[in-house]
């Protein structure tokens, strides 16, 4: 029998009960194998406003590339310490930082492999729906040929792309508006 | 590659929009460009399953969560977890908020002039069975006022948030009691597509109400479903 869909609403203000309580802004524990990044998520509004009300969850392959995920039926190594599952709110200064590793490269239905990168789900009050949206490595030498990239005009595909910064951290600014505004996905 | 894809909502049929005025933190808030369709491929079409969670016993009862019961009308709120093929999303992770019968939420920010609770916290989680079968018992929230407008009031609600499968099929909701006249008023619950408001309503269940105890509501709550024609080679 078809059933409709359950409509989207916003997840705050007052959210922090119950998902602060399963928070994973550690995804990745001694013993996971990758490049550890530490990555530094950054929310502001259409005016630059920081948005100290908001949410971040990520969701990534291991560093082999492979997904834990039933879907995902390829022979590559799960990492038993490693579900590619990160959550955090935003601070008063609108940031979230996470400690994770750098994910391999995962296929693409009409072939070829796309650049390593990081799913990213996006709330706040004021947001109805979840914003989604991707982070990649800036100079990872696969995102000349990465299919989604292409998919995205030329002038907004650095919003994207994180940059590591001189102390090493990947920061990504979020922008939900302005000039700078992020390119989310219909997903 | 056939991979099997998440079927797409409908444009202005299921979801709000995001930029909807009477709402007013929508205005800084809503992307101003559309998103970019992005065809599934393994990155949306798996997702985190949180099965890794360990659940306590009493996360799924709001009410023994503390040294005593909180004050307030005990209810039990219960309903399935399906697919738009109503296919059960099996072990689904549920995860609520809400705030106190006074109103009042378990938050430094809630500033609203009501109770506090010590009983209640307000936070619950419940996995979903085999057949997508969810419980809570909790109590019912109170209806609190918020900024937006003159005289603004949030009917009852519960904060629902659901992973499903895929990340193509995470959803993070609110569920309404029947009836409530602040239904009409409020901006974020008509957010929503006209046809499709009444999905938020929880259904009162005298069935599963139990005597001498608790009123039961029922909520099932629908998640993109599959679609199994081949995508397109982009
Ligand atoms: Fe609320």
């Amino acid at each position: 029998m078809s059933r409709a869909l359950t409509p989207s609403q916003t997840v705050g203000p007052f959210y922090f009960g119950t998902l602060a309580r399963s928070y994973h802004d550690d995804l990745a524990p001694a013993g996971v194998a990758g490049d550890r990044v530490e990555i530094e998520l950054s929310l502001v509004d259409a005016d630059g406003a920081i948005v100290p009300d908001g949410l971040f969850e990520l969701w990534q392959a291991n560093s082999h590339g492979r997904y834990d995920h039933p879907e995902d039926r390829r022979n590559l190594p799960l990492d038993p310490g490693f579900h590619g599952f990160g959550r955090a709110s935003t601070d008063t200064a609108g940031r979230a930082v996470f400690r994770t590793i750098r994910p391999g490269r995962v296929p693409w239905p009409a072939g070829g492999l796309q650049a390593p990168h990081i799913n990213v789900s996006v709330f706040a009050r004021g947001l109805l729906n979840r914003l989604a949206t991707r982070l990649y490595f800036d100079g990872d030498p696969a995102l000349a040929e990465d299919p989604v990239l292409k998919l995205v005009e030329p002038a907004r595909r650095s919003t994207l792309i994180a940059k590591r910064d001189a102390a090493g951290v990947w920061r990504l600014p979020i922008c939900l508006g302005g000039s700078d505004e992020t390119v989310f996905f219909d997903c | 590659m056939n991979e099997e894809t998440y079927r797409r909502p409908a444009p202005g049929r299921d979801h709000p929009s995001n930029d909807s005025p009477g709402y007013k933190s929508t205005a800084r808030r809503a992307p101003s460009r559309p998103a970019v369709m992005l065809p599934h491929s393994l990155s949306e079409v798996t997702g985190p399953s949180l099965r890794a969670t360990r659940l306590d016993s009493a996360e799924n009862d709001l009410t023994r969560q503390r040294m005593a019961e909180p004050l307030g009308e005990r209810i039990i709120v219960q309903g399935r977890v399906l697919d738009q093929d109503g296919k059960p999303v099996p072990e689904a992770l549920v995860e609520i908020w809400q705030c106190n019968a006074a109103g009042r939420y378990h938050h430094p920010g809630d500033q609203h002039d009501a109770p506090l609770d010590p009983n209640f916290f307000g936070g619950g989680r419940a996995r979903a069975d085999a057949e997508g079968n969810y419980k809570f018992i909790t109590i019912k929230p109170g209806a609190y006022p918020w900024k937006n407008h003159h005289n603004a009031w949030r009917p009852a609600h519960i904060h629902f948030s659901l992973f499903g499968p895929a990340f193509a099929t995470r959803l993070i909701t609110q569920m309404y009691f029947p009836n409530d006249p602040l239904l009409a008023y409020d901006p974020i619950y008509n957010s929503v597509p006209e046809g499709a408001r009444a999905r938020m309503q929880a259904a009162f269940d005298m069935d599963s109400t139990q005597p001498e105890w608790a009123l039961a509501y029922r909520f099932d709550i629908v998640l993109r479903g599959r679609d199994a024609t081949p995508m397109e080679n982009a």
